[in-house]
C-alpha cells in the first residue's frame, strides 16, 4: 500500500504548480496510471480524498486516466490490448509483439480557475 | 476554467534523485542491482550465497532494507564486505532518497558492485526507481506459479527472475513450466534462473548472469571513455 505516498506526491506537485497561478484555485488534477504502474486507482482515489479533506486545497478533484497495457505487432504494426492468455495480434495473427504503453504514472493536467489576466502577462 | 498541461512523472522528485544516482554509478563504473520479492522468498539467502562466492578483494557492497531490525545486515556482514541496513520505520519500499542518504559516507570510488535488497513486498518497490542498472525479482516455489499474473508490474520491470527454493519442489504443488510461462506472458524478454540457496543447486547460473552483467557494465564504460 503505497498509494498514500503517491497521492501525497500528486498534492505536492499541485501545491508547487499553484504558485504559478496566484489567487486562482485549482479544481482538478489529471493523472495517468498505467495497468503496469503498480498503483491501484481506487486506493489512489481513496488516499487522495483523505489527504485533501479539510485542507485549503478543497475542492480538488482527481481525474484518473487509466491506461491498459498496449502492444504493437512487430509484423503488421497494429496496436492492440493483449490478453495475457493470448498475445497474438488480432489483425494478422502474428505472435511477436512489443509493449508500447501501460506503465505510466504521470501528471497530465490541472484545471485552474480563470484568472483576470493570462499567466505570464 | 483553464486546462494546463503538465506532462511529467508523478514521482518527479524520486525520478530526479534516481537519475543523479544512475549518473554517479556510471561515472564510477558501479553496477547497481535492486533485488525485490515478497517477504521470505530468499533475497537475503541469495545474497549470502553470492557474497560467500566472492574473493575478499572483490569491491562489493550491500544495502538491505527492512521496516524494522538490523537482522539482515548482521547476517550479511559476516562475509566481510561493507553492509548497511536501511530501516524504513514502516515504509513498504525503498526510495531513491534513502539510497542517496545511505551512500553519503560510502565512497563509490571503492565499489564495483552495489547490491540493494529492497523491503519484502511485490507491489510497492516496483514504482520506485533507485538508479539501479536492473531490477531482479525473486520468487520462491513455495509461493505459487500465478504470482507473475497477480503482480505483473514487478515481473514486467525486472530483467531477471530468480526462482528460488527449488529444493522444495518435491513437497509443494508448484508448476515450474507454468510459472516461467506466466512470467514470459507479462514480460517476454525476462531471463530466468532456478536456484536453491540451501543445496546450492543452480547458483552457478545466477553467478554467471551476475558476472555477465558486470562484464557488460565494464564494456560499456570502456567504450564510452
Amino acid at each position: 500500500m503505497h498509494e498514500m505516498g503517491i497521492a501525497n506526491s500528486v498534492l505536492e506537485s499541485v501545491r508547487t504548480e499553484a504558485q504559478r497561478f496566484p489567487g486562482r484555485h485549482i479544481y482538478k488534477v489529471g493523472v495517468r496510471i498505467g495497468e503496469l504502474a503498480g498503483v491501484d486507482p481506487d486506493a489512489m482515489r481513496f488516499c487522495f480524498e483523505a489527504l485533501v479533506r479539510d485542507t485549503d486545497l478543497e475542492p480538488l478533484a482527481l481525474d484518473v486516466d487509466y491506461r491498459p497495457r498496449r502492444h504493437a505487432c512487430q509484423a503488421c504494426g497494429q496496436s492492440f490490448l493483449p490478453r495475457l492468455e493470448d498475445l497474438t495480434c488480432p489483425q494478422c495473427g502474428g505472435a511477436d509483439s512489443r509493449f508500447i504503453e501501460g506503465d505510466e504514472l504521470e501528471l497530465a493536467y490541472l484545471e485552474v480557475e480563470d484568472g483576470a489576466c493570462a499567466a505570464g502577462t | 476554467m483553464e486546462r494546463v498541461p503538465l506532462e511529467r512523472k508523478v514521482l518527479n522528485e524520486n525520478a530526479r534523485i534516481a537519475a543523479e544516482l544512475r549518473a554517479r554509478f556510471a561515472e564510477h563504473n558501479v553496477l547497481c542491482l535492486n533485488l525485490i520479492s515478497s517477504p521470505g522468498s530468499g533475497k537475503t539467502s541469495l545474497l549470502e550465497r553470492t557474497l560467500e562466492s566472492f574473493a575478499p578483494s572483490e569491491r562489493v557492497a550491500v544495502l538491505t532494507g527492512d521496516i524494522q531490525t538490523e537482522n539482515d545486515a548482521m547476517r550479511l556482514a559476516r562475509f566481510g564486505f561493507p553492509v548497511k541496513q536501511i530501516t524504513t520505520g514502516g515504509t513498504c519500499h525503498l526510495d531513491a532518497r534513502m539510497i542517496e542518504r545511505a551512500l553519503a559516507d560510502w565512497p563509490l570510488e571503492n565499489m564495483d558492485l552495489l547490491l540493494i535488497e529492497n523491503v519484502g513486498n511485490l507491489v510497492c518497490p516496483s514504482s520506485y526507481d533507485l538508479g539501479e542498472a536492473a531490477k531482479i525479482v525473486v520468487l520462491s516455489v513455495a509461493e505459487g506459479e500465478d504470482k507473475p499474473l497477480k503482480y505483473p508490474s514487478i515481473f514486467f520491470k525486472s530483467e531477471l527472475l530468480v526462482l528460488n527454493k527449488i529444493d522444495l519442489l518435491p513437497y509443494v504443488p508448484f508448476d515450474m513450466a507454468a510459472a516461467e510461462a506466466n512470467a514470459r506472458k507479462v514480460h517476454a524478454e525476462i531471463e530466468i534462473v532456478r536456484v536453491s540457496c540451501q543445496t546450492r543447486d543452480g547458483l552457478g547460473g545466477w553467478l554467471r548472469w551476475l558476472q555477465g552483467k558486470r562484464r557488460a557494465g565494464t564494456a560499456v564504460a570502456a567504450s564510452s571513455s
